[in-house]
């Protein structure tokens, strides 16, 4: 049985992708084939025109950082300040660097009071936290995050919302995968929809959110929003991206 | 109603930690109730589940103070065989509570456990099956199943058990967005039909604030709300608890303060264009 059956996709530089679809649609599998941890069967991937088959996972890895769903398969130093030192000095960054590369990523990622701690000791968010620091401490131009918001509270996500679009405004390609259609809808990012190891849509949020029998296939439901949206007798052009801009064109047209 | 939960002034502190993770909580819980349980991490929500499953003190010893009684049973004094009767819990990951070779095996296992007879033990995995309607998945392999599928199976085991409280511990995270749906719906169902009690720990407060009756939101151990998801949503001090506040129910309470006058709260997405197209 295939994982993954025909898939063809163009991630463009700069552009911010979510990866939407029922579990086991294929949506990790697809990931993994992004920094070479899988070699497709049929078919090539190619990360900036190069075949991931003649490169390494380390390699990819430079221009590629992926945050795994579970910190626990990707965390294993002894303190939190050597597990984002241990890919700066992998790729080959100089001791002054790493030592002001740890500290940013401290401080941004509100872990500087961890510094000496193991990682073990953290809890599942602070730990989903460090993935992210460790991966954006060495600058990846593509960021690959799966499954960012499990198990975190609103005030983390906003945290991670503010994250996505600071990495959007430095130029990098971002790619979510992830279950929660209500903290993907504000972000507006292009929607790709997997079913059944096939993508059975590709677009922009505003029009890919609108066809709920389509997402419904896959298993996704609409934002609420675009629920809203959809079921007034009047309305603009397209889909609210959030509650404000819903808020202002309701304004003034209620009696 | 009767009460089928109380929690008194409780107060748990893990070894060598410097600040109690359960600070003076106090709740009462009525039977047939569902009660969605929210707040920031490290607000203490898993020790205080863990206070009442009794794994805390029975398995995680520490400085306890307060009592937590299930169905008028102290659970610091009940053994763990007796609160398993009274206390289902559902883990996040359906994938660390299932593990036999057959769906009726794995809805069995605890019953079986207990030494329950074996006539007793059929009507009761039957019947556990009947209201997770899994009946036709009986004799296949769990690890075969959709994680939806899992999960059913996972809540089969527990109501064998026929405890008359069922906590859930974020039980939507690791499902897709229909699959979520249709487990808070399930919820519901088997609070009307079985009469069981539910507290459910999630952030994901769109799904299930539609469905619970009440809202408890925590902070550094302690209680900090305690209300219809309405009232508690309606809160500003909700947001600053990190608790989601739904989209649509953001912009009700925006269009309310602005003069929409609405008979209900907490609409839906539907409910609530259906308000607004009225005047339009």
């Amino acid at each position: 049985m295939k994982a993954l059956d025909g898939v063809t996709l163009t991630i463009g530089d700069s552009e911010t992708v979510a990866i939407v679809g029922e579990n086991g649609a294929g949506k990790t599998t697809l990931v993994r084939h992004m920094t070479g941890l899988l070699k497709p069967t049929e078919g090539r991937v190619l990360v900036d025109g190069e075949d991931v088959r003649e490169k390494s996972t380390a390699e990819l890895s430079r221009k590629i950082g992926v945050a795994f769903q579970n910190p626990d398969h990707q965390l294993f130093s002894e303190s939190v300040e050597e597990e984002i030192a241990f890919g700066l000095r992998n790729f080959g960054f100089e001791d002054g660097v790493v030592r002001q590369r740890i500290g940013w990523a401290l401080n941004f990622f509100g872990l500087e009071e961890y510094r000496r701690s193991s990682p073990l000791t953290l809890s599942g968010g602070e730990k989903k936290r460090l993935t992210l620091a460790c991966i954006l401490s060495w600058d990846p131009s593509v960021v690959v995050l799966d499954e960012p918001t499990v198990g975190q509270d609103a005030i983390q996500k906003e945290k991670l919302a503010e994250i996505i679009r600071m990495l959007r405004s430095t130029g990098k390609t971002i790619v979510l995968v992830s279950h929660d259609i209500e903290f993907l809808w504000p972000i507006q990012p292009r929607v790709v929809v997997m079913s059944s190891g096939r993508v059975i849509d590709d677009g922009p949020a505003a029009r890919v959110m609108l066809s709920e029998e389509r997402l419904a296939s896959a298993r996704v439901s609409q934002p609420q929003l675009v629920s809203f949206y959809s079921a007034l007798k009047e309305r603009p052009g397209s889909p609210f991206a959030d509650v404000h801009e819903a808020r202002r064109w309701l304004s003034g047209r209620l009696r | 109603m009767g009460t089928i939960l109380s929690v008194k002034g409780l107060s748990f502190r893990y070894p060598d930690a410097p600040r109690a993770a359960v600070d003076g909580f106090d709740m009462e819980v009525s039977e047939g109730e569902i009660v969605a349980l929210a707040g920031p991490s490290g607000c203490g929500k898993s020790t205080l589940l863990r206070a009442i499953n009794g794994l805390i003190p029975h398995m995680y010893s520490g400085d306890y103070v307060g009592d937590v009684l299930v169905d008028g049973v102290k659970v610091r004094e009940a053994s763990m065989k007796d609160l398993a009767q009274k206390v289902g819990f559902l883990f996040q990951n359906p994938e660390n509570q299932i593990f036999m070779f057959s769906v009726e095996r794995d809805v069995a296992f605890g019953l079986e456990n207990l030494g329950v007879e074996r006539s007793e033990m059929r009507g009761r995995v039957d019947e556990a099956m009947a209201l997770l309607g899994i009946t036709h998945l009986a004799g296949r392999a769990p690890h075969e199943l959709s994680d939806g599928q899992k999960q059913r199976v996972a809540l089969a085991g527990v109501i064998a058990m026929r405890p008359r409280l069922i906590i859930l511990d974020e039980p939507t995270s690791l499902l897709d967005p229909m699959t979520a749906r249709e487990l808070v719906q399930l919820v519901d169902r088997l609070r009307r039909e079985a009469g069981i009690t539910f507290i459910v720990v999630e952030h994901r407060l769109d799904l299930l604030v539609r469905v619970a009756d009440r809202l408890v939101v925590m902070n550094g151990g302690r209680k900090v709300m305690d209300g219809t998801p309405a009232d508690v949503l309606s809160d500003s001090r909700a947001a600053g608890y990190g608790i989601s506040v739904p989209a649509i129910t953001r912009l009700e309470q925006l269009l309310v303060s602005e003069g929409l006058e609405l008979q209900r709260r907490l609409l839906s997405p539907l409910e609530l264009a259906e308000e607004v197209n009225r005047r339009l």
